[in-house]
């Protein structure tokens, strides 16, 4: 058995008491991964229950008014609840169902993982809490109304800075208690040793499709794939299609956030420090002690200090490259998508189409960028209105 | 010989249980700690466990969550820390000392400068909570090569086969966690930890010691029945925590130390 190394990244770096836990769910996803049965009733809900495959749309207008390489956008924002997550949370409830596990819980930042969890709970019959910080209940209101119709329990975490690593942490501290009858649904590329594998074996399914597609619609692969980065999952969703296509160029997107310069971001692989935070090792925003440090993004689902460790092995081993995009460039981008293309993309996914506004017009009419679009904006209005004023007030947006 | 085999092989010579206590580094600051160490050992503690405030500490409940931030707060550093055990030397305190961490303060700082400069500021052993058997290789060599142990700990949830496997080189004492949960005072502890120790005893080939939840001098006494000492963390820590004063807190500690000592 595995203790899923990317190089010097990754592992199982948790308490003993989840040791048993971890190596049970290990064994289980080993076996379903091969297990034809599994695989078909996953693929039978990703087609009739989540609506995929999601289109793979060429975004003319984009383009055209940017003038360069063709846009094509793989639309994961049309996923039932609105955002890649629900790929990876039914995969895991699939799995948290055939161990006979009640109880699921989650930790969510923007609310999606939450509310795709709290959905997959509610089509399985599964008890669902979902960990979620009271800066994020605050940022996302819309998001935790949907998690409680559904039937889940919102717990609010108030340590730390109450955003996303801080619901992490106290979904942890729950599972150690609970790790007999309840089953950890982490929503990223992150966490010990089987979580990053199992995440991506389940959002691969973004790469496979797109991969597909656009062999389809241009006859040739792209050349350049670019997702957002928080903890990683719907870039490493997509580039799981691509990794053994040595010409078609990765590129992660981290938050900027107030800009690299002002540590005030949450670009953990651009900061280049390692560290262990959430079970694995990986690029951790850290001070000189080691102390984890506070995240700041505009958009909740990338404010995290950490990066899963795979992301973190490409970078080193120079197979994929990770770019910044900071507050004031993402709603730039979220408003050039909604006139011209009239899709209204989540602030996460925002920063994704910031990197191809700023790629696009160096490269030629014949290249060709994929974007994943991992989610949709209407949970994000709120935020949009807020970080406008905040960024006007400070003469970073016009 | 390392100071935690002496310990043991005292308490063990003298039919006595090993009273093990958990303290909160820099909570409210070094020198109130400092104070409470030297207090506490007088008063009956044998093994100190000096807990390395984190940002995150995934496996703490609030009690030791709390006194974290304070202690972070105070601006309390690992540095910090080992000056503090260097002071506690000088003045000719001898108990063990254990330091209590997450990973990322010791990885960030060196494990090869850590072990050393830990060793020579008269630090015995470490025990790194989100350090388990499977990755424990990154670590041991370089505290063994220091005459520091590396503590093991088994949970309720460890099989005896995966006990055998994990105790098999164990060095020092082994850390039985007696509650499927985070650390923090309880009122009741679980029927089956007799069972549990018994289990482990049998596949240790060092002393064993119970902790998470022990809260009261009647549990501790019950949990040492079956173990080689006890540990006492979150019922010392909220003590200091509660207290108006540093001096008020280390009275209250030392009363309760001399009130654990005294059944074991």
């Amino acid at each position: 058995m595995g203790t899923g190394h990317y190089g010097i990244y990754g592992g199982q770096y948790v308490a003993e008491t989840l040791m048993p836990a971890l190596h049970e769910l290990t064994g289980v996803f080993e076996q379903a991964k091969t297990d034809s049965a599994f695989l078909a009733e996953f693929e039978g809900y990703l087609r009739d229950y989540v609506g995929r495959e999601s289109p793979l749309y060429f975004a003319q207008r984009l383009s055209e008014h940017l003038g360069g390489a063709k846009i094509y956008l793989k639309r994961e924002d049309l996923n039932h609840t609105g955002a890649h997550k629900v790929n990876n949370t039914l995969g895991q409830a699939l799995l948290a169902k055939r161990m006979g596990k009640p109880r699921v819980i989650a930790e969510t930042g923007a609310g999606m993982h939450g509310v795709a969890t709290a959905t997959v709970a509610a089509l399985l019959g599964l008890k669902c809490e979902v960990f979620m910080g009271t800066e994020d209940i605050h940022r996302q209101a819309p998001n935790v109304q949907r998690m409680k119709v559904l039937g889940a329990t919102v717990v609010p975490v108030d340590s730390g800075q109450g955003t996303l690593k801080d619901a992490m942490n106290e979904a942890l501290r729950n599972w150690v208690a609970t790790v007999r009858d309840t089953f950890y649904v982490i929503g990223t590329v992150a966490g010990p040793h089987p979580y990053p594998e199992m995440v991506k074996f389940f959002q691969s399914v973004i790469g496979t499709e797109a991969r597909r597609q656009i062999l389809e619609k241009e006859g040739r692969l792209p050349d350049e794939v670019i997702a957002c980065v928080g903890g990683g999952s719907n870039a490493m969703g997509i580039f799981a299609g691509f990794l053994d296509d040595a010409a078609v160029r990765l590129i992660g997107v981290e938050a900027g956030g107030d800009g690299l310069a002002t540590g005030r971001h949450a670009a953990s692989i651009n900061a280049k420090q390692v560290g262990i935070l959430h079970g694995n090792k990986t690029y951790l925003m850290q001070d000189a002690d080691g102390q984890v440090q506070l995240t700041h993004s505009v958009s909740a689902g990338l404010d995290y200090p950490g990066v899963g460790p795979e992301h973190a092995h490409l970078n080193d081993i120079g197979r994929a490259q990770y770019t910044v995009i900071d507050d004031p460039d993402a709603i730039r981008a979220f408003d050039l998508l909604c006139r011209t293309e009239g899709i209204i993309p989540a602030l996460e996914s925002a920063h994704a189409v910031a990197e191809a506004v700023r790629r696009a017009p160096t490269m030629g009419s014949d290249q060709i960028l994929v974007v994943n679009l991992s989610g949709r904006g209407d949970k994000d209005m709120e935020n949009v209105a807020e970080a406008r004023v905040r960024l006007r007030a400070a003469g970073k947006l016009d | 010989m390392n100071r935690i085999d002496t310990t043991f092989a005292d308490c063990q010579a003298k039919g006595r249980k090993a009273l093990v206590m958990f303290v909160s580094a820099g909570d409210p600051n070094l020198a109130a700690t400092e104070q409470l160490i030297r207090e506490i050992v007088a008063a009956g503690t044998d093994v100190v466990e000096i807990g390395v405030p984190f940002s995150d500490p995934m496996a703490d409940g609030p009690t030791i969550q709390e006194a974290s931030q304070r202690a972070l707060a105070s601006g309390t550093t690992l540095r910090g820390i080992l000056a503090m055990v260097k002071r506690l030397r000088a003045s000719g305190i001898t108990a063990p000392f254990v330091l209590f961490s997450y990973y990322n303060v010791l990885f960030r700082y060196g494990m090869k400068a850590l072990a050393a400069d830990a060793a020579a500021a008269g630090v015995d052993g470490m025990l790194v909570v989100d350090v388990p058997y499977e990755e424990m290789g990154e670590i041991l060599p370089d505290l063994t090569a220091n005459g520091l142990h590396l503590i093991r700990l088994v949970a309720p949830t460890t099989s005896d086969e995966r006990a055998r496997k994990i105790l098999a080189d164990a060095t020092g004492f082994v850390y039985t966690i007696t509650v499927t949960g985070v650390t923090g005072a309880r009122s009741e502890l679980p029927v089956e930890l007799s069972d549990l120790l018994v289990r482990m005893r049998q596949a240790s080939p060092v002393p064993v010691v119970a902790g998470f939840g022990i809260s009261s001098p009647e549990q501790a006494k019950l949990v040492a029945k079956e173990a080689d000492g006890v540990v006492v963390g979150s019922a010392l820590v909220k003590r200091m925590g509660q207290a108006r004063t540093p001096a008020e807190g280390i009275a209250d500690c030392v009363a309760f130390v001399q009130s654990l000592a005294a059944v074991l």
